[in-house]
């Protein structure tokens, strides 16, 4: 297989979709500054929000440099509108309470753990370095995480019942990172990197034990889908941009 | 961040006083004199103990609460660049939190402790974090004269007869320097801009002036005398400090093209300073009171943030205590 196995549309849609993912959660997980259950959480999720950032700032670049005319990473992230935006839904859904971030933290990490580790030897070079570096970042995201859902779900009645809710609300979402699609064909045949679909497998072997552990019980798959790495998002995603895109679109064209 | 030069009573402690043997009160006041520090596990006057926590946990709870101001901003951060250095910024602050926290355990006290005298409102925070954070131009204000008033109040501690009080600040300082030009980079590249980013700019340094030179505290002769200076927590005096920073500022506000809102400010040949106008010590004295526009809204955040995490908290020492159990029965 080659790359001309993918057309450049594809690789950029392949691309996006993990800048737009990390993007999305680091703004999520950035409106926790300062309002953490202890500091040491404040400190915490503020570094695994930079550590998103900082992958996002290198992934739209990458994209922009893909795409060939001229967008840089704040053009990509602050002038694009809802529909252009990669992210599965489950990276924009509000953050609601420590629970439920901490839990989307955990089934994210884990699919960014296996997710970066296949693509730090994709054939694209500039994708594979981005991936070694992000690949630590988010081993220290995951067992961070699954720490706390381990505590939050074995702690007491209440951080169960909490976390468990967290859990159920968000697993239906976790069902889009699978889905199957022609950039994910392409993207493999090309050895850009994997079909999503073909990490659940490993996903689940990362993921169930933890949660098992944490006493929480996972909840079957639904008829549910949610479609945000095609572009049809959730009600949320047009405030999350309103709210990080509104310097940028209130005054065109300034440098900051 | 951030203390500033005003230490309040938090209320008189109560209880017996504790006798001082006169030999040890003789041998604490000798290592002063040499210029020594004092660490934990010394003998030191109750009351130096007492300042001690009351104004490292006043500094700690400043930086805790100076999180929220420019937290405001990290959402509509307007690049990604900015967006992480402002992220890495209030991070830092809140390292700086901690580790005041830290250093105030050391004097016997608990960081919950001194976290709900916070949230009740009897221990006080630097109340420059009592005033908003309206445009984006107030991030780099915030870094350039908040910060930098911040860096000349605190350069001085890094001497401070309190040994781990000292370190803590040497860390902080490093730190805040550095918080301080990126502060100044920010506005820089405004001013550079449109029309509409130097406004942003001049209107958070009206803003933004006279409560920077505020953290200094009163006026040396109306400070309350304390025994502060006599022990080595403090070196240089309010005034010394306040006019130390205007004199660098006002160099700093020509490059960058912006005018301080005070027309009584000029160079003074014969004192080799500038002057400046008076300042309005009935303002301050009311924002400290808790009548400035985010007194309020400050601690609620603080209160909101405390409330929503219980559980959380609850879930982690309910967890450590079953896990502690279990490997008890496992052994």
């Amino acid at each position: 297989m080659s790359e001309h196995d993918i057309t450049r549309a594809e690789h950029i849609e392949y691309v996006l979709r993990l800048a737009d993912n990390v993007l999305i959660l680091g703004q999520r997980i950035s409106e926790w500054c300062g309002h953490a259950p202890v500091i040491e959480e404040d400190l915490a999720l503020s570094n695994m929000a930079l550590d998103l950032i900082g992958q996002s700032r290198l992934l739209l670049t990458h994209a922009g440099e893909l795409e060939g005319k001229g967008r840089d990473e704040d053009q990509l992230a602050f002038l694009r509108v809802e529909r252009d935006f990669r992210n599965v839904t489950l990276m924009e859904v509000p953050n609601e309470d420590f629970g439920r971030t901490t839990v989307r933290n955990f089934l994210f990490s884990a699919f960014q753990v296996l997710l970066w580790d296949k693509l730090s030897a994709s054939t694209d070079r500039a994708l594979a370095a981005i991936a070694a570096k992000s690949l630590k970042e988010a081993r220290y995201h995951l067992n961070h995480s699954a720490e706390w859902v381990i505590r939050l779900g074995d702690g007491t009645a209440l951080s169960q019942q909490k976390t468990q809710a967290a859990l159920d609300y968000l697993w239906p979402y976790s069902a889009e990172l699978f889905a199957d699609s022609p950039v994910d064909a392409a993207a493999a045949a090309a050895g850009i990197g994997p079909a999503w679909s073909a990490l659940e497998a490993e996903w689940e072997a990362l993921v169930l034990p933890v949660l098992a552990e944490a006493t929480l019980v996972v909840p079957a798959r639904t008829p549910f889908k949610s479609f945000g790495k095609f572009g049809r998002h959730s009600e949320h995603m047009g405030h999350l941009l309103a709210t990080m895109q509104y310097m940028q679109r209130t005054y065109p064209g300034a440098q900051w | 961040m951030y203390t500033q030069s005003l230490s309040i009573p938090d209320g008189e402690a109560k209880g017996p006083r504790k006798v001082e043997n006169p030999d040890y009160l003789a041998e604490f006041n000798a290592k002063i004199d040499a210029g020594g520090f004092i660490e934990p596990k010394d003998w030191m006057p109750e009351a130096y103990r007492k300042t001690l926590i009351r104004q490292i946990s006043q500094h700690a709870h400043s930086e805790i609460v100076g999180m929220l101001p420019e937290g405001n901003w990290i959402t509509r951060a307007p690049s990604l660049k900015r967006k992480a250095i402002l992220l890495a910024k209030v991070q830092d602050e809140g390292g700086h939190g901690l580790y005041l926290y830290a250093a105030a355990e050391t004097l016997g006290v608990s960081r919950d402790e001194l976290y709900e005298a916070l949230l009740s409102g009897k221990a006080k925070y630097s109340s420059i974090f009592n005033y908003p954070t309206l445009n984006w131009a107030d991030i780099g204000v915030i870094g350039w004269l908040v910060d930098g008033a911040a860096i000349m109040n605190q350069i001085p501690l890094c001497k401070c007869s309190y040994g781990p009080y000292a370190r803590a600040m040497i860390r902080v300082c490093k730190e805040e320097s550095f918080h301080q030009r990126q502060g100044y980079d920010l506005l820089l590249q405004m001013m550079k801009g449109t029309e509409e980013q130097r406004e942003m700019v001049q209107d958070a340094v009206n803003r933004w002036w006279w409560p920077s030179i505020m953290m200094f505290g009163p006026h040396d002769k109306d400070s309350v005398h304390t025994d502060s200076a006599r022990w080595g927590i403090k070196r240089i005096s309010n005034d010394d400090l306040r006019q130390k920073f205007v004199d660098a500022t006002v160099k700093q506000a020509e490059v960058l093209g912006v005018s301080l809102p005070d027309p009584a400010l000029k160079w003074n040949e014969a004192r080799g300073h500038y002057d400046f106008g008076a300042i309005d010590w009935d303002e301050f004295w009311s924002v400290v009171g808790g009548n400035g526009q985010c007194n309020v809204d400050r601690l609620a955040a603080r209160q909101k943030a405390w409330d929503d995490g219980a559980w959380v908290r609850e879930a982690a020492i309910a967890h450590a205590e079953k896990h502690s159990v279990r490997q008890q029965q496992a052994a």
